[in-house]
């Protein structure tokens, strides 16, 4: 099950925790990988560590030609882009009152409006091909919203409403688009926490722990599978039952 | 019957998956052809393609028969 011999994939943001282990996780069942971020070294170190069936794609998020140019890049680099993980994201927290143009502006731009143009630049070959998988990482916070952030979940909701969407336009061609929502997981930005703030938080977990990046790349290599095939429009939480939704 | 004319329904047919007699320059994509409207605009981005043109919003959406399409694409290749 899950084997995804001979696909390729796109992963955004694939020098982040999550990110990277989304692109070993593809890779490990068989994927082409083209990896996108930003921090060229950390790509090349992935890259390298994943060996054959690995191309590295960098690109600025929010510069809309940047954008256009890594779909070309990642079709050149693959031949064909039969799965796109828009996962690439960034935070400029503040509460609304401090919150600048630009805080909201920049938020938009790489974690809803990126995806938007990769998947309008992808999604003709997959139609052609009569086979497709677009998956977001969106995020719990789309869903139940997170004071300091208006803008991160806005744009995680922003996606899965432009999931939903998509998803109905292109059922018919057999590309599904869902989104998977992360609750609270061990990466970079929550390394930064001290104990006491982790354990309060892993209090409001039913599971008891932070999530892996691992527990979401399983996600998504789910999505991304055959098998996955009659599922689309979907969001699947994974948070540890942090909220039911 | 022109060059073009002879592509476009070799598209029409090859996209659609209709028999080639039912492809006449009056039928109409969506009513005769049993197209949906995301075949029309696939049938589009296949004329773009095959005749290296670019069909603008407002053009592809009067494109609805067979010799709209050639009609178009004559009047770009002329």
């Amino acid at each position: 099950m899950f084997d995804l011999t001979g696909k390729t994939a796109l992963v955004t943001g694939a020098s982040g925790g999550i990110g990277a282990a989304i692109a070993k996780a593809l890779h490990a069942r068989g994927a082409t990988v083209a990896l996108h971020g930003t921090k060229v070294a950390a790509l090349e170190s992935l890259a390298a560590e994943l060996g054959e069936r690995a191309k590295v794609v960098p690109a600025n998020l929010s510069d809309p030609a940047a954008v256009e140019q890594l779909a070309k890049d990642a079709e050149a680099a693959l031949g064909q882009v039969d799965i796109l993980v828009n996962n690439a994201g960034l935070t400029k927290d503040t509460l609304i009152l401090r919150m600048k143009d630009e805080d909201w502006q920049t938020v938009l731009d790489v974690n809803l409006t990126a995806g938007f143009r990769l998947s309008r630049a992808l999604v003709k070959g997959m139609m052609k091909r009569r086979w497709g998988r677009i998956i977001g990482i969106t995020s719990v916070v789309g869903v139940t919203g997170n004071p300091g952030q208006v803008n991160y979940a806005a744009s995680k909701a922003g996606m899965i409403g432009f999931s939903k969407a998509l998803a109905q336009e292109v059922a018919s061609r057999n590309i599904t688009v869902n989104c998977l929502a992360p609750g609270m997981i061990q990466t970079a930005m929550t390394d930064v926490l001290t104990d006491a703030q982790k354990e309060a938080m892993s209090g409001r977990i039913p599971a008891g722990r932070l999530g892996t990046p691992g527990d979401i790349a399983a996600g998504v290599v789910y999505l991304a599978s055959e098998e996955a095939g009659y599922v689309t429009g979907q969001t699947l939480h994974v948070n540890g039952g942090m909220a039911m939704i | 019957m022109s060059d073009i004319a002879e592509r476009v329904k070799k598209i029409v047919v090859e996209h659609l998956g209709v028999e080639e007699a039912k492809v006449t320059e009056t039928a109409s994509f969506i009513d005769d052809l049993g197209a949906d409207s995301l075949d029309t605009v696939e049938l589009v981005m296949a004329f773009e393609e095959e005749f290296g043109i670019e069909i603008p919003d407002d053009a592809a959406e009067k494109i609805l028969t067979v010799k709209d399409a050639i009609d178009f694409i004559q009047s770009k290749s002329a």
